[in-house]
């Protein structure tokens, strides 16, 4: 009789302060049955891995609208790997240009959300990717 | 499956993660997991921090878990939030104020949905504490979902309880009801910076005095002040809290709370397997069936139980 529920974390790297689109996503995942560890603003990659670690999450949506995704997302995913925790999926929203969606969806990024994404669209997606895992 | 086990006593805090999800989802495996740990447990002192809403828990149990660093003692949190009644989902949020605590290898923080309980905790804190416990922390603080009057279930799970309010949360019958407040062993009253405290202070020391029996010299939980935010009054805070510590091992009292929990715990253990065993028993259509009549008045809830007590014999 295993009550397994989606645990996802949301958490806001880097230094830019706009958390209002973090607290939109983590509150319609919220409601869509899933359990959202929300950390709030400024939080280096160590400290999003550390607890994504301790809170065992399925994935863990990325807020940035800094422009500093390229730093901070692939340092993310190493420190993901690193942890032995690859199979953590991994998506990000905020303002990203295409050219940089390309490239780290190359990276192993599963979703990216853009201003706009309706929230049942972004819930539906991770719902949907998680219940699909890649097999190793 | 027990390489997991193994690793997580062996300090591996990833498999720790992975044995405390299993376990908090009450998986098959968990229950003879949790009979290999039990050995391990019992060396870890408990600590619930309960209060209001917004009272500064996060805040103070961050602090505390600090000053109990700075004294060379590990640290386990396990931070409850509730779960939706409507969705099943939760947002954790305590984790928040907790950042200054990132980074160190001596705490472990985990949040925790209620996942339908009422009692202010979840089903499975009980087992999550005794895994943390059995992996070598040695001080585990257990945050409550912002509790009301009744949210009680924290002392059946806690050594030592602490109450956190606010100034200016209510009057002197405020204060005499019954519930939160009885469970209090060290009363906090945080924000003591903000207007009321002193008078907050006050009340509660007049809820005690009316509640002490001079011929029955007990633990009097003392009412501290705290601001959180700023780090005032957590080493008193701490000291408090090894002060009840050593009472209770003194006085026998810890025994007798051992004791009480663990007849608690097997209790809601044999009601939930007597219950899952008497509807297998019974079958689903049968008892569907059963609540028709009821519904439709051929029978009352009470007859109806009794109908199937009869049924499976007891």
């Amino acid at each position: 009789m295993s009550d397994k529920r989606l645990r996802i974390l949301i958490a806001k790297p880097g230094l830019d302060g706009h958390d209002r689109g973090a607290k939109v996503i983590a509150r319609a995942l919220r409601d869509a049955g899933m359990e959202v560890v929300y950390t709030g603003l400024r939080q280096t990659p160590e400290m999003i891995v550390e607890a994504a670690l301790q809170e065992d999450v399925d994935a863990i949506g990325l807020s940035i609208l800094s422009g500093a995704h390229m730093a901070l997302v692939p340092r993310v995913l190493d420190l993901l790997k690193a942890q032995g925790m690859g199979e953590v999926q991994v998506f990000v929203g905020g303002i990203i240009p295409e050219e940089d969606a390309a490239a780290l969806m190359e990276m192993g990024v599963r979703g990216i959300f853009g201003p706009g994404t309706p929230t049942d669209t972004a819930s539906a997606f991770i719902r949907n990717s998680l219940s699909a895992p890649e097999q190793p | 499956m027990t390489e997991l086990l193994t690793a997580a006593l062996a300090g591996q805090r990833r498999a720790l993660a992975r044995v405390l999800s299993l376990v908090e989802n009450g998986s098959e495996q968990s229950r003879e997991w949790i009979a290999l740990l039990y050995p391990h447990t019992g060396q870890a002192q408990i600590i619930g921090i309960t209060g209001a809403p917004g009272s500064g828990k996060s805040t103070l149990v961050a602090q505390i878990a600090a000053e109990y660093r700075r004294r060379g003692l590990t640290v386990g949190i396990v931070a409850i939030d509730p779960s939706s009644p409507f969705s099943g989902g939760a947002l954790l949020g305590d984790r928040i104020r907790m950042r200054a605590l990132s980074g160190d290898p001596g705490v472990f923080i985990r949040s925790m949905a209620t996942r339908g309980s009422l009692g202010g905790t979840a089903r499975g804190t009980a087992d999550v504490v005794m895994v943390l416990d059995a992996c070598g922390y040695r001080r585990i603080l257990i945050e409550t979902v912002g509790a009301g009057q009744t949210e009680v279930d924290i002392a059946r799970t806690a050594h030592t309880t602490l109450v956190i309010q606010a100034p200016d949360m209510g009057d002197e019958v405020q204060a005499l009801k019954a519930g939160l407040l009885e469970i209090a062993d060290i009363l906090i009253v945080n924000k003591a910076d903000q207007l009321g405290a002193d008078r907050t202070v006050a009340i509660l020391q007049a809820m005690l005095d009316l509640r002490d029996d001079p011929l029955a010299p007990t633990w009097r939980p003392p009412v501290l002040k705290t601001v959180a935010i700023a780090g005032q009054g957590t080493a008193e805070a701490v000291d408090a809290i090894e002060r009840h510590v050593a009472y209770l091992a003194q006085s026998g009292r810890l025994r007798e709370r051992q004791r009480a929990r663990l007849a608690n715990e097997l209790q809601t253990l044999l009601r939930e397997e007597l219950l899952r065993r008497a509807l297998a028993h019974i079958g689903s259509e049968r008892y569907q069936a059963l609540i028709e009549r009821i519904i439709s008045h051929e029978t009352d809830p009470y007859s109806a139980a009794q109908e199937l007590l009869r049924e499976i014999q007891l």
